[in-house]
């Protein structure tokens, strides 16, 4: 198989059969915070989309290049969410300085992704991540592509979410049910059906 | 404000989990079985005390514009610690929390707290919130993963609870079922 069938099953992997939110259980805070409008979930996507694709390329860099050749494999942990935290702010400058229309649109959500589980925990998964042979670990281009597929991922049941949240806004609903509680009951069905691209063999 | 009242909120009142809903991702995840979410608690737990007492005593001398990095650098030290604790002596639990140890660096909980408590009050009454708001996750943690481990395997801290004709529904130990298992627990507070 060559490597487009490498990134194939990469993206299947990422977006449908181990999905952060549903299979994995990284990023629900900002899954169930900010699906209830469609634009601001859409704007939550893309940030996260971005951030996840910069932090998977600069943490693969600064793991291979300063903590393992320095055996600082214990500080991975305050590397990666230093690097994240600064990285999401200096994204937020750069965007506002010279972006003001995207700003607009995204300027809320960057800082609530710092504390976003799914980032970091895509720049750990990555460095024990295995290509489909079971024994290559991920080169630079195969960490940015996984963050950027684990971002789409994300995104894509996200808005999902967003869709159905905004329809049983219309629906009569027992008071013991309404908002959270539904929510997270949706989510469990939506997981219900994303058990079933698990069966897929790529 | 009391000792005994910021002891004492985790469990009901601002019930981390049930009522305030932060820190969901570890919640749902490592709630397969009793023995997993007592480890994550006592875990955070004792990420929150040592962040609390470090936040509260340094909040004159932290600069209010990178208090952020500040406190998650304090955070990730001791879930470091942790790490390696877990490592060396619970291997068996490290391995089963995997992920999700190095994760409590992103629990809202801890931060939340580290910023809307610790950093505002006095060292004794930051060791309370963070006492009380720990066992009241833990609690939380034990009480879903009690619904899910019995529904899900029939056991209970590994011992079986129900009848050998009881087919155990390997879908509450699942994804699926750990969402709708909290979206149940959540729906009494809608009344409060």
């Amino acid at each position: 198989m060559g490597y487009i069938g490498e990134i194939f099953v990469m993206a299947m992997t990422a977006i449908f059969i181990q999905n952060f939110v549903l299979a994995r259980f990284l990023g629900l805070c900002p899954y169930l915070g900010v699906s209830k409008k469609l634009d601001s979930a859409m704007g939550m996507g893309m940030a996260v989309i971005f951030v996840m694709t910069l932090a998977s390329a600069i943490t693969f860099l600064i793991n291979k290049y300063l903590l393992m050749p320095n055996e600082l494999m214990y500080l991975q942990t305050i590397a990666f969410i230093l690097t994240i935290a600064s990285l999401v702010q200096f994204v937020e400058m750069v965007i506002q300085k010279n972006a003001p229309a995207l700003y607009k649109s995204l300027g809320v959500f960057l800082p609530l992704i710092t504390t976003n589980c799914a980032v970091l925990g895509v720049a750990i998964l990555n460095t024990g991540a295995l290509r489909s042979d079971g024994v290559t670990a991920y080169n630079f281009l195969d960490s940015v592509l996984n963050g950027f597929f684990s971002g789409v991922g994300f995104t894509v049941v996200l808005l999902a979410m967003a869709g159905l949240r905004m329809r049983m806004e219309m629906v009569e609903l027992p008071r013991s049910m309404k908002g959270m509680p539904i929510a997270l009951i949706l989510a469990g069905i939506m997981a219900l059906a994303f058990y079933g691209f698990m069966g897929f063999k790529i | 404000m009391t000792f005994s009242k910021e002891l004492t909120k985790g469990f009901i009142k601002d019930n981390p989990i049930f009522i305030l809903v932060l820190g969901l991702c570890p919640t749902l995840a490592v709630t397969t079985s009793v023995m997993n979410g007592l480890g994550m608690g006592f875990a955070a737990t004792f990420v929150l005390l040592c962040s609390n007492i470090i936040v509260s005593m340094i909040k004159g001398i932290t600069p209010s514009k990178i208090r952020i990095p500040v406190y998650i650098v304090v955070i990730a030290s001791f879930v470091t610690i942790v790490d390696m604790v877990m490592g060396a002596y619970l291997p068996g639990l490290h391995k089963s929390l995997g992920l999700f140890i190095p994760l409590i660096v992103v629990n809202c909980i801890i931060l939340g707290r580290a910023e809307a408590f610790a950093s505002r009050n006095n060292v004794i009454m930051s060791i309370a919130d963070a006492i009380g708001m720990g066992l009241g996750f833990t609690l939380s943690l034990v009480v879903i993963a009690t619904v899910r481990e019995i529904l899900g395997a029939g056991t209970w801290l590994g011992f079986r609870v129900t009848p050998l004709t009881y087919d155990p529904m390997l879908i509450a130990i699942l994804a699926p079922g750990a969402f709708i298992t909290l979206g149940f627990f959540d729906g009494p507070d809608q009344y409060g």
